[in-house]
């Protein structure tokens, strides 16, 4: 066979919308993907990524029709083609990787049960073989003890162990092209970082074709070698990885680039003010008009073509050529922070946690089951103003001991004590409102915080109600100076949370716990939700705040990054044990402990020219040891028996920066930098 | 899963136990007895006196309680007010035609249910469908004395085919309720088969809306396969605890058609106890209707874990 493996011509796709005119998803749009090659396509969420993906397949979710175009796969018209015809092709010739592998697993199967099916579809062997080949696909993918994987449910396995046997499942027809959809999002770093690795081996060893989609520009640098970007339903931009990640000549994806978060950027990212229009929405002109910093008014009235250029890109823009002037670092704003000694806000001494509570049973037998406590031994202080970065993987305990503060989860061991020394009442119930009032918790999702019948109005008012007896034009007034701080006009009063973007029910979120003038504000993965550049705005709005109320924050969120732009000072987690605590631009500068060089050594920087380094297999543990070193399982460090048996020490190093490990922070320095000259060598 | 299984059966007996005291002391604080039923006017002066010292009534109400609860465990229900039969007796036949009537409905009703939740299910929005619930929920809505009456007017009175009305006497055995029994099943199917195939209809929607049905699309597996094999199972789960609410109302619940179809179970001997102030009788019956719901539910619950491979494995760890 010639030509392209995927040719998708000109293709639109849309639905019927309420005055049932036809609202495009996808407008003309030209991707060609040849063997062997590996495509990225970008975008904010909505941008059409998943549907351009699943159209490959000849496949439209219900309610999605295709208005023009067509889709080749291997010469052939996929949607001319019988239904027979397209069960023969999916998921074997051409197989898909789903966003969440835990939600596209059958629950009601096992998984030897769905690899099996698979294999019996699509691949070429003899019945009696299907067990021991779905064993040996297992392997491929790295799942440790295959057999066992087999006779599991999907809820038995964690998320990267079930994107590993989707994987799995989708080799079993020996496929030229896989499509992925999000393959990575929402797994840990570790994890993303080794399923990439996997994936790139994969392909390189059978000649497979990628399309990968994906909002995550770090992890396309790894592993594409062409980038489509996506805006509202259309290609903007096209070319190599390097072209499109390093010298972007269109606005939007320059502006993208410039909202992601960078470990080695201390400053905050810029946002991307705006959001792209809804399907049907955009006018006549470029669609990106309302967001472009280069926008003229000839932008208004025509549309621009994709133009391809000599340089192997095609770009949607009248004016890319001047696109270089818009930076894409660097212009964000320096973080607040705060300088000299400022008194305690927040002191955690020696915070114990247990989701395990001795039952009837247990107690009745005087048994002792509480075991090993989910997270132990938290000795941590905030200081007035401070930002304190809670980083560790999912399963860490950053969210328990948020909880812990909050009051929603009992420590079963240590004290919080707050500003003046008092001691918190471990309980909700038993805290002074005053207390209440000056301790907020906002939450990774606004859909679920916010009461969806309440408008907005009425959302702000019961803080400012409960805490403060406003009432009548006093309690009106202030609502609305409260949004205007969330930089939200005072109509968005009388609309339901359904009727606002991700972005902005955040920003309510953010509003309520304003509202109660809170000390301390405690952040659970506020902007993992939300699109990078909406977090960049959402990131900004809470330095601000910060700078301006001299707000303390505790600042939890999987993403390193993020925490790096927002800390002073980060606490690494492991296993709800500290591992590492210090000022973040040392911690980040100069990661000591094992677990944090681990963690930072996996992050994917959008860049094409960095790799991460695996130094650690990405098990998942169930829960820590009983003593010794919570990382020992892991460690590539390790001592020896000294870290399986006794609880490692302190080490100091300069200003603030401690780890506890048994090496020192200096012998683990040399460590590091004989093994990066190994690595160079 | 053991100590899982034992727990839960532990709380039914709680359950049932708690409900026992409460059906007594609810008919403690009813004004008047057992002898002031049976002795009408002349419950007044010693005649009243002996009458409640031979059945025990002035002693103190936790004593009494005692041994009823005690007697009842052992499946002795006492002796009904008028004095002539054992309860157990009396009930006993009541329940084997509640049970017989329930048994109909149910074999008839279930996998009709089923069979129809699915295919409105999987043929959403079409003719199919919106023929199928539009009668649902007619059934669900006309009140069952009016379809029953229908009914008997339709089968009975007009074309003659089926009696309308059960004179068998409440200890036949099972085999002489036939015919009889036919239009009160009819009935009780369809507002059973309405409820239920509703919640399997908007189950198999949701499932097959799912992600792993996609998936299951996408991986190439064909429609009627991924039907049976991907969305069935995850589906009809929620099925389970439906049919078990169905069963205790039909075995406590169904007393206007008992009473319309004159069928001698156990709600219609509930609403003529009552109305004979027979109370060790309304006691027994209300405990027995307690504990068959406390089992269907029970039983639904493990069914359940033992479909639903979270559960199951959710407690297995647990030990
Ligand atoms: N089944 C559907 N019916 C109508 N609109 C849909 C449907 N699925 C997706 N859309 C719309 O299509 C657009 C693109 O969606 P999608 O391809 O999922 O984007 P992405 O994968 O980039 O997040 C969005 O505006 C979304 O609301
Ligand atoms: S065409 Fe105009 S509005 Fe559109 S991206 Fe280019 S400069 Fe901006
Ligand atoms: S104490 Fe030992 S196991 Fe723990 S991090 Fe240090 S070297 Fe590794
Ligand atoms: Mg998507």
């Amino acid at each position: 066979m010639t030509g392209p493996l995927i040719d998708i011509r000109n293709i639109s796709v849309g639905f019927t919308g309420k005055s049932s005119a036809t609202l495009p998803v996808l407008r003309n749009i030209d991707l060609k993907v040849n063997a062997g090659e590996s495509i990225g396509i970008v975008g904010e969420s909505g941008s059409g990524k998943s549907t351009l993906a699943l159209a490959a397949m000849g496949y439209l979710k219900s309610g999605l029709r295709l208005m023009e175009g067509s889709v080749a796969f291997q010469g052939q018209d996929m949607f001319a083609r019988t239904r027979t015809e397209l069960e023969q092709i999916r998921g074997g010739e051409l197989a898909l990787i789903p966003q969440n592998s835990g939600q596209s697993l059958t629950p009601t199967l096992r998984i030897g049960a769905q690899l099996v099916e698979a294999l019996r579809l699509h691949a070429d062997v003899p019945e009696a073989q299907y067990s021991a080949k779905a064993i040996e696909l297992l392997g491929q993918v790295r799942l440790p003890d295959p057999a066992a994987i087999m006779t599991r449910f999907p809820h038995e396995l964690s998320g990267g162990q079930q994107q590993r046997a989707a994987i799995g499942m989708a080799l079993a027809g020996e496929p030229t092209a896989l499509l992925l959809d999000e393959p990575t999002t929402g797994l840990d770093v570790t994890t993303q970082a080794h399923i990439l690795e996997l994936l790139r081996d994969i392909a390189r060893d059978r000649g497979m074709a990628m399309v990968y989609v994906s909002h995550d520009l770090g992890a396309i640098a790894r592993v594409c070698d062409r980038v489509v970007v996506m805006y509202a339903g259309e290609v903007v931009l096209e070319g190599s990885t390097r072209q499109v990640l390093k010298t972007p000549i269109h606005p939007y994806a320059r502006g993208l680039l410039a909202s992601i978060p960078r470990l080695s950027d201390p400053r905050l990212p810029v946002a991307l003010d705006g959001r792209p229009p809804a399907p049907g929405g955009a006018g006549q002109g470029c669609s990106f008009i309302d967001r472009c910093a280069l926008a003229q008014d000839g932008c208004r009235t025509s549309r621009p073509d994709l133009e391809r250029l000599p340089s192997g890109e095609a770009v949607r823009c009248f004016h890319y050529q001047e696109a270089h002037q818009l930076s894409l670092t660097g212009s964000g704003a320096i973080p607040a922070s705060l300088d000299g000694a400022s008194p305690s806000a927040l002191h955690l001494d020696y915070l114990a946690i247990s989701y395990r509570r001795p039952g009837l049973y247990d107690k009745v037998l005087g048994r002792d089951s509480a075991g090993v406590p989910t997270v132990d031994g938290i000795e941590i202080t905030v200081a007035k103003g401070e930002t304190l970065g809670l980083v560790g993987e999912s399963g860490s305990g950053k969210s328990t001991i948020l909880k812990a503060i909050a009051g929603l989860l009992p420590p079963s061991g240590g004290k919080i004590t707050v500003a003046g020394g008092q001691a918190l009442a471990p309980e909700v119930e038993h805290r002074s409102p005053d207390h209440l009032r000056k301790i907020q918790l906002i939450f990774q999702n606004p859909d679920d915080s916010l009461n969806p019948r309440q408008t907005i109005a009425q959302i702000l008012e019961q803080p400012l109600k409960l805490y403060f007896g406003l009432t009548g034009d006093a309690l009106h007034q202030r609502s609305a100076e409260i949004l205007d701080r969330v930089r939200l006009g005072a109509h968005y009063l009388d609309r339901l949370p359904s009727q606002l973007s991700g972005g902005e029910k955040q920003r309510v979120a953010i509003a309520r716990a304003f509202a109660a003038e809170p000390d301390l504000v405690l952040c659970d993965e506020v902007t993992s939700a939300l699109d990078v550049s909406v977090q960049a705005a959402v990131l900004d709005l809470l330095n601000d705040l910060k700078a301006t109320q001299g707000t303390t924050y505790v600042f939890v969120s999987h993403d390193l990054a993020v925490v790096r732009a927002l800390s002073d000072r980060v606490a690494v987690l492991y296993q709800g044990r500290l591992c590492e605590l210090g000022p973040s631009a040392d911690v980040y500068a100069m990661p000591s402990h094992p677990y944090t060089e681990v963690l930072l050594g996996a992050v994917l920087e959008p860049d094409p020219d960095t790799a991460p380094t695996l130094s650690a297999d990405d098990v998942v543990e169930l829960s820590p040891p009983a003593q010794g070193c919570p990382f020992q399982r892991r460690c590539p460090r390790k001592i020896g028996r000294i870290c399986d048996t006794d609880t490692p020490p302190w080490q100091q190093g300069v200003k603030d920066h401690t780890i506890k490990c048994h090496h020192s922070i200096a012998d683990l320095a040399a460590a590091q930098a004989e093994g990066a000259a190994g690595q160079r060598a | 899963m053991l100590a899982m299984l034992l727990r839960r059966l532990f709380l039914g007996l709680v359950t049932v136990w708690i409900v026992s005291m409460i059906i007594f002391a609810g008919v403690e604080m009813l004004p008047g007895d057992s002898c002031t039923a049976f002795l009408e006017r002349e419950a007044k002066g010693k005649l009243l006196e002996n009458c409640r010292e031979a059945q025990g009534l002035n002693r103190p109400a936790a004593e009494r309680y005692f041994d009823w609860a005690t007697s009842a465990a052992r499946g002795d229900l006492g002796i009904s007010a008028n004095g002539e039969k054992s309860i157990a007796e009396l009930v006993g036949d009541r329940l084997g035609n509640s049970l017989l009537l329930a048994a109909c409905s149910l074999a008839l009703g279930v996998p009709l249910a089923i069979f129809l939740g699915v295919v409105t299910g999987l043929w959403r929005d079409r003719p199919v469908d919106l023929a199928v619930s539009t009668l649902a929920i007619f059934a669900m809505t006309i009140p069952e004395f009016v379809s029953a009456t229908v009914l008997i007017l339709v089968f009975s009175v007009w074309l003659g085919w089926l009696p309308g009305i059960v004179l068998t006497s409440a200890s036949a055995p099972a085999s002489e309720f036939f015919p009889e029994i036919i239009l009160p099943v009819l009935v009780l199917t369809m507002v059973m088969t309405a409820h239920i195939l509703r919640m399997v209809r908007s189950s198999v929607i949701e499932v097959m809306a799912g992600d792993y049905i996609q998936m299951a699309t996408l991986k190439g597996v064909p429609y009627w396969r991924i039907v049976f094999w991907h969305a069935l199972p995850n589906a009809l789960l929620p099925a389970i605890n439906v049919v078990a609410l169905t069963i205790a109302w039909l075995l406590g619940g169904v007393v206007v058609i008992e009473v319309v179809f004159n069928y001698p179970g156990l709600g219609r001997m509930m609403i003529d106890a009552i109305s004979d102030r027979d109370l060790p009788v309304v006691q027994a019956i209300a405990l027995i209707v307690a504990t068959v719901y406390v089992c269907v539910n029970l039983s639904a619950d493990i069914l359940t874990m033992f479909a639903n491979p979270r559960l199951r494995t959710l407690h297995m760890r647990r030990g």
